[in-house]
């Protein structure tokens, strides 16, 4: 058993060394060939515009595309010339077609010819070039290299989790060394991890030109399910179920006493797999717009976008309905389940963030803070993020609807894009996850997620949604906060026989399921004597104590 | 300014402090030679199995003392002037009290077994204890892992500490021989098939469980170092690790020989007032002169200490509040198998009472109900692997319910968390089949549970 276990951690280590390796493994060869793969497209579009505005004798349009149609060709006969000179390494290749592309612009700015300036963000811009320029093993073998990375990987984590069963003993949550050993500890390994999540994501989200070489491989995974190459978002997904998938075999190993865990393990996994990927590629093959429908704004912060809006509105009677639907989850679904269940009936049970962090993260769980100062932090900064993302929104729609983009001189794209940066790309991706092996599992979702902090106000205000305590059971051992994700400190009000009702608990079981002594237990009960400020503890007669809060 | 000193920052002294302070402005020190802060004596397990650290055992910050105003001291207490009301330190230092709460806890048992204090042989409860095993088995508290010391060890005493102090040893695969003395496991405590029950969950987690088992002595090596024990009946078991947890008894030692009346523990009327004039005695190390009725004189458990805490917090504060401790509750936890009790279920000897058992099939989930026989009135039930409701059975208890009552509503009291099996149905079924009765179990209702009317 424990050489099944070794071998299956060295799998685990191979895979995901490949893949981190796989970065560097092609070249590119920018031919004639590869650089008009990317301008025919466009600059056919735009002579075909130029064509119907002749046709309509609209001069502002001939002119205007006809300028496009110049600029885009001009921008290639630039790269035509200079193509031999980029080498193949991907870093100087990007590099050197983002300078033609920045040269050719400023180039354009000096002569007072804005209009004729070619917006694409340069990093895109340089990876559709380069992408049918590749060359090498990832192209070349991608499905060998599927192998030797997701493959591999994922063999091996199962091969190393499964041997618990026999190793760890009988059913029951075992702890051991959570606190000894460096993965789980903040001990160097926990800060390697740190290192390798945070540099992925910043790679995967800010340099879609350097990360080819992990797409390549997935691309026949994204052929199978629609019909095209991946792009790096499916990569993200493609990866984000495969870690799901075996974390979530761990967790139901560790877990296989508690049906509650084997259950809503269960479900996050299903609505990842289901909801956030499988449907969204599908949607995709059958050329409609793509939807997470689980996905609820303000977390799915781009719903009211006027791309997105203006999309399902074209799209007739399956874009009304999913626009339909994204409303009424935040009107209807969101109060409503929450009124029932809690929060939890989506941080834990439906979420994708969720989804991760109680897989991949439930290993970190332990290191979230806990003190006094930490849940203030966490309840400026997710109510701040949550007035962000109304007031982002609501110029989103002014401008919509008005049609003018700048209100009393702030710009609404700036706004978005400010937002997209700092809350949708560093916030949830970079630090919600990298932060994993230093700060727990839930820091995105503590600290950021502004659909939290709504589903919190829900929960902390009109929910039947509880954490009761048991009597006068608790023996203050900790091991419920120790191991509360979200750093609440449920001891506090466990050893004063008080129901825990706080707009942060994410519902997710654990402490109850840790407790030795059988005290807390998650409830959907009336609403009646749910917040118990001045609690009894069972056990004792003749005098009843009341306490105040702060002590 | 009044003020008042506790000695022991355990749960009892730690919630005295804080109830006084909740009450009154009274000046309040604590101080204890064990540990700076107050932590959970009963997380001690966790720390050494790598569940939590020592700052995770904490139940309140550090900040939570200033702001509360409740001054901690780091001493050890020698000796107690009762005329002069002043402390002296082992250091030389004193300081004066108006008011005095000895809370200072327990020590493990030591019955005289030859070789009881050699290297090597050890009980836990402290802080330090905990350290010293961390010595005796790997070396300093947190380098883990090192080079094995300690292969097997023995465990002599068969109780609550010795099933944690087992859990803990083997997740440094360190093989655990358990003797007790009884014929079966927590033979004070538990009936006959509970013990059983407990027994075959630790045999399945491979601890060499030896009933009927008495320690004779410990065996030295040259280095005065424990190398074997030997049992009454001869047997020679080698080890390098004895662990003594034969139950604990009141930590009075350096009490003793004064004005103070001590018994096994310090005597306390049932005001928790010791025979000196404002010197109160709560916790593990107080004994009751007069105990309420079906409760024992020496109860060393967390929610004694606590209630005791409160207690004592409002009678020093204008509120002179006799001990009056409800009916009995406990719990534990057997390695993966929790165990809750309500009431009281006797070990042995059903005086005029009766029992009523059911098990699952799996063998680790079993309810115990002690009834009385003439009049079917409920007394007390244990539950392994099956969660129960406290405030349910404390209403039942109070409220003198029948047996028949309690099997009826049985799905009111369940607590575990949602999507486990029930098992009111099949407990009645049997309850039914051996008593006659025809109880159908109704619905688990949240009106009756949260007493709306």
């Amino acid at each position: 058993m424990k050489s099944i276990k070794r071998i299956g951690l060295i799998l685990l280590i191979a895979g995901i060394s490949i893949f981190t390796l796989s970065l560097v493994f092609p070249s590119y060869e920018i031919t004639d060939y590869t650089v008009n793969q990317h301008f025919d497209p466009i600059i056919h579009g735009y002579q075909v515009d130029l064509k119907k505005a002749a046709a309509e004798g609209d001069t502002s349009a001939v002119t205007q595309a006809k300028i496009k149609v110049d600029s885009y060709s001009a921008l290639r006969d630039r790269l035509l010339t200079t193509k031999g000179d980029y080498g193949v390494n991907f870093v100087a290749v990007s590099s050197a077609i983002r300078t033609q592309l920045n040269e050719h612009n400023e180039a354009l700015k000096a002569d007072r010819k804005g209009d004729a300036v070619i917006w694409d963000a340069p990093r895109d811009f340089a990876a559709s070039i380069m992408r049918p320029a590749a060359a090498g093993i990832s192209v070349g073998m991608k499905g060998l290299l599927l192998f030797l990375t997701f493959g591999l990987a994922m063999i091996g984590g199962v091969m190393y989790i499964l041997p618990n069963v026999v190793l760890m003993g009988p059913p029951g949550i075992k702890n051991h060394h959570v606190f000894h050993e460096k993965p789980t500890n903040r001990g160097w390994i926990g800060w390697l991890v740190f290192v390798w999540l945070v540099s992925f994501y910043i790679l995967l989200y800010f340099f879609p030109d350097y990360t080819l070489g992990w797409v390549f491989p997935t691309d026949p995974a994204s052929q199978f399910l629609k019909n095209q190459d991946a792009s790096r978002w499916f990569l993200y997904g493609l990866m984000y179920c495969s870690v799901m998938t075996v974390m979530a075999i761990r967790m139901y190993v560790k877990y296989r006493n508690n049906r509650y865990q084997i259950v809503r393990t269960s479900s996050v996994l299903f609505f990842q797999v289901a909801f956030a990927f499988l449907i969204p590629e599908l949607l995709t093959r059958f050329n409609r717009p793509s939807m997470d429908f689980k996905n609820i704004w303000p977390l799915d912060y781009d719903f009211f976008f006027n791309w997105n809006l203006d999309q399902l509105i074209a799209e007739g009677t399956l874009g009304v309905f999913m626009l339909v639907w994204g409303i009424a989850l935040i009107v209807v679904a969101v109060p409503v389940f929450v009124y029932f269940f809690g929060k939890r009936w989506y941080c834990s049970w439906v979420c994708g963030c969720g989804g991760l962090a109680e897989t991949l993260g439930d290993p970190y769980r332990q290191l979230s803070d806990k003190s006094v100062k930490a849940w203030k932090i966490e309840r400026f900064l997710i109510h701040g993020v949550l007035v962000f993302s109304i007031f982002m929104t609501g110029l989103t729609l002014y401008t919509y609807f008005s049609g003018v983009s700048q209100v009393a001189g702030v710009d609404t794209y700036d706004v978005q894009k400010t937002y997209g940066f700092l809350i949708g790309s560093v916030f949830s991706g970079v630090i919600g996850t990298g932060f994993y092996p230093v700060m727990g599992s839930r820091v995105w979702c503590r600290f950021g997620c502004p659909l939290a902090a709504y589903l919190g106000l829900v929960q902390r205000f009109k929910s039947r949604f509880r954490i009761t305590t048991n009597g006068g059971q608790c023996i203050s051992c900790g091991n419920c906060s120790t191991y509360c994700e979200m750093g609440i400190d449920v001891r506090w009000y466990a050893q004063r026989g008080q129901n825990i009702v706080r707009s942060s608990c994410v519902g997710c079981g654990i402490c109850s399921a840790v407790c030795p002594r059988g005290v807390l237990k998650l409830e959907n009960g009336p609403e009646e004597g749910r917040i118990n400020d001045n609690p009894i503890i069972i056990g004792k007669e003749g005098i009843q104590l009341s306490t105040d809060v702060t002590m | 300014m009044s003020h008042t000193v506790i000695i022991g920052n355990g749960i009892s002294g730690v919630t005295a402090a804080r109830h006084i302070r909740k009450r009154s402005d009274d000046r309040i020190t604590i101080i204890s030679a064990e540990t700076d802060h107050f932590f959970s004596r009963t997380a001690l397990m966790y720390i050494y199995m790598g569940h939590m650290t020592y700052e995770n055992t904490k139940p309140f910050e550090d900040h939570f003392w200033s702001k509360n105003r409740i001054d901690l001291m780091r001493e050890y207490v020698s000796t107690i002037d009762y005329a002069k009301k002043t402390l002296q330190f082992s250091n030389g230092g004193t300081l004066a009290y108006d008011k005095l709460i000895l809370a200072v806890g327990s020590k493990p048992n030591k019955f005289g077994w030859p070789g009881q204090d050699l290297d090597g042989v050890q009980g836990l409860y402290s802080y330090q204890d905990l350290e010293l095993l961390e010595r005796n088995t790997h070396g300093p508290l947190v380098k883990y892992p090192v080079k094995k010391k300690v292969k097997r060890a023995v465990l002599v005493g068969g109780g609550l500490i010795g099933v944690e102090f087992a859990e803990m040893l083997m997740t440094r695969d360190i093989e655990v021989t358990f003797l007790v003395r009884e014929d079966r496991f927590w033979g004070n405590v538990l009936p006959k098939e509970e013990g059983e029950l407990v027994a075959r969950h630790m045999i399945e987690h491979h601890v060499d469980l030896r009933l009927n088992t008495e320690l004779a002595e410990v065996i030295p090596d040259e280095n005065g170092r424990a190398k074997a024990i030997k049992t009454k009946d001869g047997e020679t078991i080698e080890c390098q690790l004895v662990g003594l947890t034969a139950g604990v008894s009141p930590n009075v030692a350096f009490l003793r020989g004064g004005e103070l009346e001590i018994d096994r523990g310090i005597l306390v009327d049932e005001y928790l007032k010791t025979n000196i004039a404002d010197v109160y005695a709560i916790g593990d190390c107080a004994q009751m002169r007069n105990p309420s009725k079906g409760r024992r004189p020496l109860e060393q458990v967390w929610y004694t200490g606590r209630m005791m805490g409160e207690t004592v917090g409002a009678t020093l504060t204008g509120t002179p509040t006799p001990y009056k401790p409800g009916y009995w509750f406990n719990s534990a936890k057997f390695f993966d198998i929790e165990y809750q009790t309500y009431g009281t279920v006797p070990a042995r000897d059903l005086d005029g009472l009766s029992e009523f058992y059911w098990e699952h099939p799996d063998g680790k989930i079993c309810i115990k109900i002690v009834f009385e026989t003439a009049t079917r009135r409920f007394h007390g039930i244990n539950t392994f692997g099956i969660r129960m409701r406290h405030e349910r059975f404390d209403k039942w208890l109070n409220e003198e319910r029948s047996v028949d009552h309690i099997m009826e509503y049985l799905a009111d009291a369940n607590f575990d968390p949602e999507f486990y099996r029930k098992h009111e149905k099949a407990v009645v079924y049997k309850f039914n089949a051996e008593q006659g009765t025809s109880i159908i179990p109704k619905k688990r209702s949240w009106k009756r549970i949260f007493s709306i009317a």
